[in-house]
């Protein structure tokens, strides 16, 4: 299926979700709201002409402007199509849908996310960081991270 | 207890119920045991936190960061994209020619580089012959999980002839940094193609005698058949790759369905697992795509090395590498799976951010769900089956 079709499955059936589109770069993405995230997937797993079972990647991004963004790769082993799934949140209110549900490849790769970014993906099971120990404090992959002086009395920037 | 005589002042008092880091409350009947960090049978600095029931796997909840140094800000904070290939070569330390594949490819397609074809050539026999290594790692230290320590030696004595193979073309016999953006940082040395050739000779009668040793050893089939079984459904649910996905019988491998280098050119077949000592998915399988594997790679080579062009291996490397601002998603079939880089840039000369999807951390999240349900005795088959390397869970 090509990303212009995919795309009006998408627009038909969950309308104002979709906020923005990029078709003629060369991997097509489709920009979609984050409190409606978990739906939207689900349906691109599960209608039998889309059929998106594997979700390549999940990545937690900074984007230029300040806020905070996930961009889904998904692609299919059936139809061996592909399509790029963003959605934005702000800094202040981390807040993005958990696609674990529909992927359980989902759970680590957000888990990182939240590790990284703080953002919070709502219906998690188990978001917790997952790399840094329990106690780090930030978010290390934000453009404003200051390293911490101290962890547990161990001087970090040795 | 004896109700007769009063409790000793420090007894304390055994709460009825415990809650696990999940979150999970489990019953006092239960123990949570730790496997590793350091435990020979996890490879690496992995920690399983486990919950049994008798002998029985209730939940294993793998815990890892231990070997974290954050691959991702590191290659933020480069001055220009080839300082990457050497943190990417420390990642999957077992597997570093790929790794360096993957990345020079992400950065190649967003700068619309068109490399030689002789680089093409070289950069499979490379990758082929690191995916033999791998894999003979991979084997070798699972018969050791099975407690069958010779085969372990026969994998590393021909490991040695590949390192071999590579030190005489870069120097280095583990971390090698020689696939660059555009190119190779050396040609072929004289006379490699001729070492390469003896090598598959030499190389195809000893998968027969390692299958002789350890694969249809009747204790390994007891230990690895219909255990940890992984069905098809779970794993691509799971977004398992590489040999983890083809054993549970779904016949899918990135240089075929999603072709890239010159793999297209070559003339092999995907293996995947049937089940035949057990059920499709089990450890055994996972094990038998592997050694099969080999036998394919050293087809690919043995064709790569009959039909390497002429040409200038570094007549592509750009001097400058300012990829225009965009993001691009590569994904490449390493010895371990799926190894993807999602890059983005903003026009600068440094990547604004690289994410690293590494095989081992995604077919790693699978495993309580194979797990449950085990003997903790397998444990260690199931853990090992994954192939994990530490260095690229954790990055």
């Amino acid at each position: 299926m090509t990303p212009q079709e995919i795309l009006d499955k998408l627009t038909s059936q969950f309308g104002d979700a979709i906020l923005e589109s990029k078709l003629d770069v060369a991997q097509p993405w489709i920009k979609i709201a984050r409190d409606r995230a978990e739906g939207i997937c689900l349906y691109l797993r599960d209608e039998p002409s889309l059929q998106f079972d594997y979700l390549m990647c999940l990545s937690g991004v900074e984007l230029s402007d300040g806020n905070l963004g996930v961009v889904y790769h998904l692609s299919s082993i059936i139809h061996k199509h592909k399509i790029v799934l963003k959605t934005v949140c702000s800094k202040e209110d981390p807040h993005i849908q958990s696609a674990s549900a529909v992927w359980g490849t989902a759970n680590w790769h957000e888990r990182e996310a939240f590790d990284m970014f703080g953002i919070i993906f709502d219906g998690h099971p188990d978001l917790r960081r997952i790399l840094l120990p329990d106690d780090w404090e930030g978010y290390p992959l934000r453009k404003d991270y200051k390293v911490q002086e101290f962890y547990n009395g161990i001087k970090v920037p040795y | 207890m004896d109700q007769s005589r009063p409790l000793p002042t420090n007894y304390v008092t055994q709460p009825d119920r415990v809650i696990t880091s999940r979150g999970k409350t489990v019953r006092t009947e239960e123990m949570i045991i730790n496997m590793g960090p350091q435990h020979p049978s996890t490879h690496g600095v992995l920690r399983l936190e486990i919950v049994v029931d008798g002998e029985i796997i209730v939940d294993a909840i793998p815990h890892i960061g231990y070997l974290h140094r954050c691959f991702e800000k590191h290659a933020e904070h480069m001055t220009n994209y080839q300082q990457v290939i050497p943190y990417a070569d420390r990642m999957d330390y077992v597997a570093s020619m790929n790794n360096d594949h993957a990345f020079a490819l992400a950065v190649e397609r967003m700068m619309k580089i068109e490399v030689p074809e002789r680089v093409e050539y070289i950069r499979v026999i490379m990758a082929e012959l690191q995916r033999i290594a791998s894999h003979l790692v991979a084997l070798g230290t699972y018969g050791i999980d099975a407690g069958a320590f010779t085969p372990f030696l026969y994998c590393f004595r021909d490991r040695e002839k590949i390192l071999d193979l590579f030190e005489i073309t870069c120097g280095a016999r583990l971390l090698y940094n020689y696939i660059w953006v555009g190119g190779l940082s050396h040609d072929l040395p004289a006379g490699f193609v001729e070492q390469a050739k003896e090598f598959c000779a030499y190389f195809k009668p000893k998968i027969k005698e390692f299958n002789d040793l350890l694969t249809y050893n009747e204790i390994f089939i007891k230990r690895t058949a219909n255990v940890g079984v992984l069905p098809g459904d779970v794993a691509i649910n799971y977004a398992c790759s590489g040999p983890m996905l083809r054993g549970s019988g779904v016949n899918w491998d990135l240089r075929r369905d999603d072709p890239y280098a010159v793999y297209d050119k070559f003339d092999w077949e995907v293996q995947v697992g049937k089940g035949e000592v057990g059920t499709v998915g089990d450890c055994w399988d996972r094990h038998i795509v592997r050694v099969r594997e080999m036998e394919q790679s050293v087809k690919i080579i043995e064709q790569a090395l009959a039909g390497i062009p002429e040409g200038n291996v570094q007549s592509a490397v750009p001097k400058r590498i300012r990829p225009e601002a965009g993001e691009i998603y590569i994904r490449t079939e390493t010895p371990r799976g799926e190894l993807g880089f999602f890059i983005m840039s903003d026009g600068s000369g440094s990547p604004y951010r690289v994410k690293a999807r590494g095989p081992a951390f995604v077919n790693l999240s699978v495993l309580p769900e194979i797990a449950r349900g085990a003997m903790i005795a397998d444990l260690t088959m199931i853990v090992g089956s994954v192939d994990i390397v530490l260095g690229e869970v954790d990055r």
